[in-house]
């Protein structure tokens, strides 16, 4: 299983993926190893291990990763832009609630 | 499929065949110390309870030692007490004697003074050690291992190699008919659903969304937030975004496996297969909960590198992350950045942890036992009076 990519996207239903390499603002990253046909050009630098968007996530909605949501977009997050703390927020463990 | 491990008095199976001193209060942890210093063969716990407790939180100090102390990788114990503590050394030892093992307990306050108690203390661990040393190992089905299961310092690829390889090897040794304890409530939270799904029947699932709603109520109530202390700060700072995210990434680590039980803190499965034990998701209090419900070896995934051990078994480290790998050579007993890089499978790695697990099981030394790292902490649930 050679893969080059430098980037995984661990579920079909996902609209992140995960880069495995520091990735810089302007790349363009190919995910033909992922079974899609995509490229993607970053608009934010991705640091190892941090995630990107597939797709544009409107604000409020859920962020999918392993095939499941792991929180909600806080502000509107473009296709190839950094997705972390800034801009998700945690359905869970909140001290307000879920 | 077999290893090499100590059959017990009482038929249990050790992989290890340690004397274990036990402090039964804090101030009695200085003499025991001292009792194993340089005595090889002899491990103590350092514990830092066992006086002015009550109810469930006396029990839960009470429980966790004695399990260390029936824990079938130890030979026999010694417990050290002071004399005037509410855990008495005397309610410690008759604690751990069904177990079979031989059992003796001495007091500072009885004996006469530090000095006496561990030159006394010293006389019958070398006595143990000296019948410790004529139990052999024997050839022993792989069914009779309870394997621990933990991730800490997490990162990005604890999710996408560690942890799936865990589960893999945490298969294998479920379809041989051994025991996998998969824990950290707290790190399920956001993923519960998957686990209960997978339960043996109704009533287990329920218990396992009860449990994670139990801890969600618990931190609201302190008007605390969770997301304070998980994901930890080196967790985000790793790209993990939420503690779903880095929940999805944990439960990979038991596997695809039905799961048949979920037991409180620090008490023994009932059963083989995998088993879901309630504890914290802070490291050493949950794999002292392991270690007392009778686990014999762990396995730790980690992506930014974690040193812990502990006192009376093997810790497998794990890592999928190829720096830290290099970075933590020391500690990192097996690599398996290879899945993450797309040069290994999933199943690939996981039958490499299954055979280190039946390699340390059998003796082979954890690279935490060679750096004589022995974590102890056990998860205080009251207050001190």
């Amino acid at each position: 299983m050679a893969q080059k990519s430098k980037a995984i996207v661990i579920n079909e239903k996902d609209n992140v993926a995960t880069a495995i390499v520091p990735l810089k603002t302007g790349a363009t990253v190919s995910l033909a190893a992922q079974g899609r046909s995509e490229k993607i050009k970053l608009l934010s630098t991705i640091p190892m291990g941090h995630k990107f968007a597939l797709a544009a996530i409107p604000k409020g909605m859920d962020v999918i990763k392993y095939g499941e949501a792991i929180g909600q977009t806080t502000a509107p997050i473009a296709k190839g832009e950094h997705v972390h703390v800034h801009n998700v927020v945690s359905h869970r463990g909140r001290k307000e609630g879920a | 499929m077999e290893f090499m491990g100590y059959r017990r008095a009482n038929g249990k199976v050790g992989v290890r065949n340690h004397v274990l001193v036990i402090p039964s209060v804090v101030c009695s942890q200085g003499a025991a110390e001292a009792i194993t210093r340089n005595v090889k063969g002899s491990v103590y716990l350092p514990n830092v309870f066992g006086c002015a407790q009550v109810g469930a939180d006396r029990e839960q100090t009470k429980r966790s030692l004695a399990g260390f102390g029936t824990n079938p990788n130890i030979y026999a114990v010694l417990v050290v007490g002071n004399g005037c503590e509410n855990l008495s050394a005397k309610e410690m030892a008759e604690a751990i004697q069904p177990s079979g093992k031989r059992v003796e307990y001495i007091e500072i306050q009885e004996v006469g003074g530090t000095k006496k108690t561990i030159s006394k203390g010293r006389k019958i661990v070398k006595e143990m050690l000296a019948d410790a040393a004529k139990v052999e190992r024997q050839p022993i089905p792989v069914s009779e291992l309870i394997l621990g299961t933990e991730c800490g310092g997490s990162d990005y690829t604890s999710g996408l190699g560690s942890n799936p390889s865990v589960g893999a090897a945490s298969d294998l040794l479920v379809e041989a008919g051994g025991t996998v304890i998969l824990s950290e409530t707290t790190e399920l939270i956001g993923a519960e659903h998957l686990l209960a799904r997978r339960a043996r029947t109704p009533e287990i699932g329920k218990q396992v969304l009860d449990l994670i709603k139990w801890w969600e109520t618990e931190a609201i109530k302190t008007g605390q937030d969770i997301r304070g202390a998980n994901p930890a700060p080196g967790n985000i700072e790793g790209g993990i975004t939420t503690l779903e995210e880095k929940s999805l990434g944990c439960i990979y680590k038991g596997g695809t496996k039905t799961l048949e039980e979920v037991v409180k803190y620090a008490f023994p499965p009932t059963k083989k297969g995998l088993i879901l034990m309630d504890t914290p998701g802070h490291d050493i209090d949950q794999l002292t909960a392991m270690m007392a419900g009778g686990s014999q070896i762990a396995v730790f995934t980690t992506g930014r590198g974690t040193p812990t051990g502990s006192p009376i078994g093997p810790v497998i480290k794990i890592s999928a992350n190829a720096e830290t790998c290099k970075k933590m050579k020391d500690n990192i007993d097996i690599n398996v950045s290879t899945v993450v890089q797309g040069k290994e499978s999933v199943k690939e790695a996981g039958k490499r942890i299954f055979d280190e697990i039946v390699a340390v099981a059998s003796g082979k030394l954890s690279k935490a036992e060679k750096l004589g790292q022995r974590d102890f902490c056990i998860f205080k649930i009251g207050l001190n009076f």
